[in-house]
């Protein structure tokens, strides 16, 4: 005997691994069992075959790789013994799926053993056909299976019939094959042939229109029949399970009737009497009753009208929702879902028994519920179960909040009656729960309060209170921040105090506090730090006597690791200390946001690109602060910089998102709007925090090396360089509207600026080539709006006191250039520097800012009839091509 | 349709799985720390039903064995803890009081039985007997061809071969 083969049993094997004590341990023992199972593979030891493979499987259930195992099932398949092929069979299903490829190299042995004497054998193939067959497999062995449902022991025609299920869900066109032999099988007695046919034929109706129309029209008759006698049977003990005769037989033949039933008044009218007898005579004191009693009212639920019926059901749900059974109520509450369609003033009456399901112990139930709670709210009732859920959030599991919290925001958002009632429930929710707000929420909160004028001071100074009490709560500071930033000035002068308001002594410096506190709290995140910076900004303008505490706030963040708010606090204190002038226009309250055009943009598949398309689109005509559709959420997507903005006009909007002004005043001297507008350009990006656009299109870029290259300065700089660049030639009052704003930015140099504005202009001319006779110079020239693409002229200029004739330039680019060549002027280059071809050049390139152009070139010609040929490479292109 | 069926100690053992829908080898371990996590530390008292990728799972727990089954959200979850059911009847009435060490020992055997109840992820069989009956003419066939191995004429018709 082979030293090397496998001599424990499995059962010494599943011992010595149950014996370890750690997981290297058991490991070392797997290894060594593998290490002995391979070793006998490759000896072909036919002796321990059996053995190898059970030992596989248990070493496989533990999670162990045993894709070598895999050919050794189909060896034992192909044997030709009953043991070896049912260990095979076993293995096969265990350690193959569907989606190996080993397994197309059994279908021939399936179909062997589909055709075999021994029905056991059959029912091997079957089993493993049905378990784990692919689409190909099924496609090839469909003819053998729909025979099979002929076969003369039903044991095997049951199993025939359950792997027909697997072929029809696998490639669906086979379907019509099986209908005649399906409809067949529910003429049977056998109870494991009636389960699987009726199966069979449920899963022919969802596949095939035409097989439920065949179905229906045959079989419902005799189903409904099928049904009674089931229902009527005396007690068979083989089939009983706690009083009742073959509940999975019943419940399958409910289904398929549900199936039938739906959409046919003629069928549904077919089976009244018998759901109205199992709905009414079934036992509901063990589960298996209640198995019965739940698919029969779904079945009522899903067949054609028939309000007798449904008042049954109706009643059966309320008997499942007061049960004390945990499972009981949860599929009470499942089914109440289904029902609420069907009548959702029956469900309507549930209402407080489902509330209290919302607040469970149980998980499962909680959010069945939660989910029901959500369907039953309307107009009449939201203002009760609102209160009731938010008072729960307050007690509910950290785990649970998240749903309640989205399923309470949308209910207000969904149902709120008045506009005051929604800022209080949504204020309430953020004080619970603010962390688990998501965005969008918070967002359209805003929205809402902006437009609500007459609640201004009200908002404010309720959100003053709350935030005072709930510091930690992320998404309630950043609204109290905005709202203060805003409305700063009314919590102080309790202006448009209502009846229902406590009254409430808010001084300057308190409002001040608030920010200071936000700014400074370690749980604030950038957006949140940085609508403290605007706030304060704002604040800055809105209470003088505060003005400079609020600077000195605003400059500690100067030395900021994020470079976003360093830069925002040096911008903002520049503004602070020396622009003075144009500050109050800067810190202007922001218009009203528009609420119709934001919702769109939520409901929007693409919200961000989308919809500030149409920001600028409604704006760009007169150029002029409206309150354009994008800047509400503009100015609150803080941090997106992943939305592609597609143009400089976008910034407008921008502008007035963020501070509210209208550039007029401030430019005044600018004559038209055209200037106007490229102020506010870059202004606004100034001001935008952490939008990048991620396709700016200046070329000055690359000339403005601030030592700063992330999107931020980008963004701000290339904004800047647009109000040089965006303003054409054509408006000689271009410098009137840029001055302010090289101003505004003194900290960063003008000059710089001024010299990119000279390179965009021109690229310096290079001498690209030269050789003894040849001299080659390009000049460059850009396109404005196209970054990536560079003209190049090439000059040739023949420094030989001979005439070059059929002169030819050939040039090669790499992979991320694109490179087109025009014709040349000439093909004869005259002596002595006589004159010279010109040629023109268009390259692109893709990765633009990130590599320089680089070209190979050929230049053929012939010199007294004689074939010249030069080549050189050029790499000493301007940088920033 | 049953997607899958695990059996998990409550130490959170895997004792057996079977699978009708494609999950590759890495996603069924994923699947397997996934839910037993979530199973086994729910309270005693509480539904047997848990919601999880947009399937139900049905779960019982049977002394220290908790069989989970993984169904559609539209199938009758109370009928699947009958079939639960059904199945450990079955293994009990094989077995003779049927305890975890018999399906570590035995668990091809259990494999066996589960493919005479299930199949395709329906199932197959409402009655315990002729599950039995089935088997054990399965067994029996398994047995004569073992003695017929071991029977002195078949070990001479092969050594003189």
């Amino acid at each position: 005997m082979n030293p090397f083969s496998s001599e424990t049993r499995l059962r010494d094997m599943i011992r010595a691994i149950r014996a370890c004590k750690t997981a290297a341990e058991e490991r070392a023992v797997v290894r060594k069992e593998c290490a002995t199972i391979r070793a006998s593979v490759s000896d072909n030891d036919n002796d321990y075959k059996h053995r190898n493979l059970a030992k596989l499987m248990f070493i496989h259930m533990l999670g162990y790789p045993t894709h070598f195992g895999q050919m050794e099932c189909l060896k034992l398949i192909a044997a030709p013994g009953f043991p070896d092929k049912r260990i095979g069979y076993l293995g096969l299903m265990l350690l193959l799926d569907e989606r190996q490829e080993v397994l197309m190299l059994v279908t021939n042995s399936l179909k062997q053993d589909l055709n075999h004497t021994n029905q056991y054998i059959v029912g091997l193939a079957l089993c493993a056909l049905g378990n784990i067959s692919s689409a190909e497999m099924a496609r090839d062995l469909a003819p053998e299976v729909e025979r099979l449902l002929l076969f003369r022991d039903p044991n095997i025609r049951k199993k025939a019939a359950l792997c027909s299920i697997r072929i029809i869900k696998k490639v669906p066109d086979l379907a019509e094959n099986f209908v005649n032999s399906a409809a067949a099988l529910l003429k049977e007695k056998h109870h494991g042939v009636l389960l699987t046919g009726v199966q069979l034929c449920t899963d022919l109706c969802k596949v095939s229109p035409d097989a439920l129309e065949y179905i229906r029209k045959r079989c419902t008759e005799g189903l409904v029949k099928l049904l009674k006698d089931v229902v009527n049977s005396p007690y068979v003990p083989e089939y009983d399970v706690s009083g009742i005769a073959d509940p999975f037989l019943h419940i399958r033949l409910l289904r398929l009737l549900r199936v039938l039933g739906h959409g046919d008044a003629d069928a549904s009218d077919c089976m009244n009497d018998i759901l109205a007898q199992v709905a009414s005579k079934t036992e509901s004191n063990k589960n298996a009753g209640n198995a019965i009693l739940y698919e029969c009212v779904e079945t009522i639920m899903s067949i054609e009208d028939n309000s007798g019926l449904r008042v049954l059901a109706i009643n059966i749900l309320g008997r499942f929702l007061s049960n004390r059974d945990n499972n009981i109520r949860y599929v009470a509450l499942n089914m109440l879902m289904r029902a609420i369609t069907v009548d959702s003033q029956a469900v309507q009456r549930h209402r407080a028994t489902i509330l209290e399901c919302v607040k469970d112990s149980d998980a499962s139930i909680r959010k069945r519920a939660l989910e029901l709670v959500y369907l039953l709210v309307n107009e009449n009732n939201v203002k009760l179960l609102t209160k009731d859920l938010i008072d729960y959030l307050e007690i509910s599991d950290q785990e649970f909040k998240g749903d309640l919290t989205a399923k309470i925001c949308s209910i207000v958002e969904k149902f709120s009656p008045e506009k005051i009632w929604y800022i209080d429930q949504m204020l309430q929710v953020l004080s619970e729960a603010g962390n688990y707000v998501k965005d969008e929420v918070w967002h359209a909160l805003i929205v809402v309060i902006s437009n609500a004028s007459n609640l201004h001071g009200y908002t404010v100074r309720l959100l003053y209170r709350a935030v005072q009490k709930s510091v930690d709560q992320e998404v309630l500071v950043r609204v109290a921040v905005w709202c203060i930033g805003e409305y700063g000035d009314m919590l102080v002068n309790s202006v448009g105090t209502l009846g229902i308001e406590e009254p409430i002594t808010v001084t300057e410096s308190d409002t001040v506090d608030v920010l200071e506190t936000a700014i400074k709290h370690h749980t604030s995140d950038l957006t949140t730090r940085a609508m403290c910076l605007i706030a304060l900004l704002k604040l800055s303008c809105r209470f003088p006597s505060c003005s400079e505490r609020i600077q000195d706030i605003i400059v500690q963040n100067k030395g900021s690791l994020v470079l976003e708010l360093q830069q925002r606090s040096i911008e903002f204190n520049s503004i602070i200390q020396k622009h003075q002038n144009i500050r109050s226009a800067l810190c202007e309250r922001m218009p009203v946001l528009d609420e119709s055009s934001y919702s769109i943009r939520r409901a929007g598949s693409l919200p961000a690109v989308a919809s500030s398309l149409q920001g600028s689109a409604v704006t760009l005509p007169n150029g002029v602060a409206k309150p354009s559709a994008a800047p509400l959420v503009d100015l609150l997507d803080l941090s997106s910089d992943d939305a592609p903005v597609p143009a400089p006009s976008q910034g407008n909007d921008f502008l007035h998102d963020l501070l509210g002004v209208d550039l007029s005043s401030g430019l005044s001297q600018a004559g038209t709007n055209q200037t106007q507008k490229s102020g506010t350009d870059a202004l606004l990006d100034l001001l935008s925090i952490g939008t990048a656009p991620a396709s700016s299109s200046f070329s000055a870029l690359d000339g403005l090396s601030l030592g700063q290259g992330t999107d931020t300065s980008i963004s701000a700089l290339s904004g800047l360089a647009s109000t040089s660049t965006a303003m054409p030639a054509t408006q000689p009052s271009s410098l009137v509207g840029n001055s302010p704003m090289v101003d505004l930015l003194n900290g960063f140099g003008p000059s710089e600026q001024i010299q990119a504005e000279e390179n965009n202009a021109a690229y310096p001319s290079i001498v690209a080539f030269e050789s003894n006779n040849l001299k080659m110079t390009c000049n460059f020239s850009k396109q404005p709006g196209n970054l990536q693409s560079t003209l190049i002229e090439a000059n040739f200029i023949n420094k030989s006191s001979n005439v070059y004739t059929e002169f030819i330039f050939q040039a090669a680019v790499p992979k991320f250039l694109q490179l087109h060549l025009d014709p040349a002027s000439s093909n004869t280059l005259p002596a002595s520097g006589d004159g010279s071809i010109t040629q023109k050049l268009r390259v692109t390139n893709s990765q633009h800012g990130k590599k320089s152009l680089v070209m190979r070139i050929r230049i053929a010609y012939k010199l007294n009839n004689k074939d010249v040929l030069e080549q050189g490479q050029i790499s000493n292109f301007p940088h920033g091509l | 349709m049953i997607h899958f069926l695990l059996l998990i100690s409550r130490q959170g053992k895997v004792r057996l799985t079977k699978w009708y829908s494609p999950y590759a080898q890495k996603e069924r371990t994923k699947v397997v720390r996934e839910l037993s996590g979530m199973i086994l530390s729910r309270g005693p008292k509480l539904c047997n039903f848990v919601e999880w990728r947009g399937y139900k799972v049905v779960y019982k727990r049977y002394a220290s064995l908790y069989f989970c089954m993984c169904v559609n959200q539209d199938d009758n979850e109370l009928e699947i803890l009958e079939i639960i059911h059904h199945f450990v009847e079955i293994l009990d009435l094989y077995f003779g009081s049927v305890c975890e060490l018999d399906l570590i020992f035995n668990f091809h055997k259990a494999y066996y039985i589960l493919d005479e109840i299930l199949m395709a992820g329906e199932l197959q069989e409402s009655s315990k007997k002729t599950v039995e009956r089935l088997i054990d003419a399965q067994d029996a066939l398994v047995e004569a061809a073992k003695e017929q191995a071991n029977s002195v004429s078949y070990m001479i018709s092969q050594a003189t071969k």
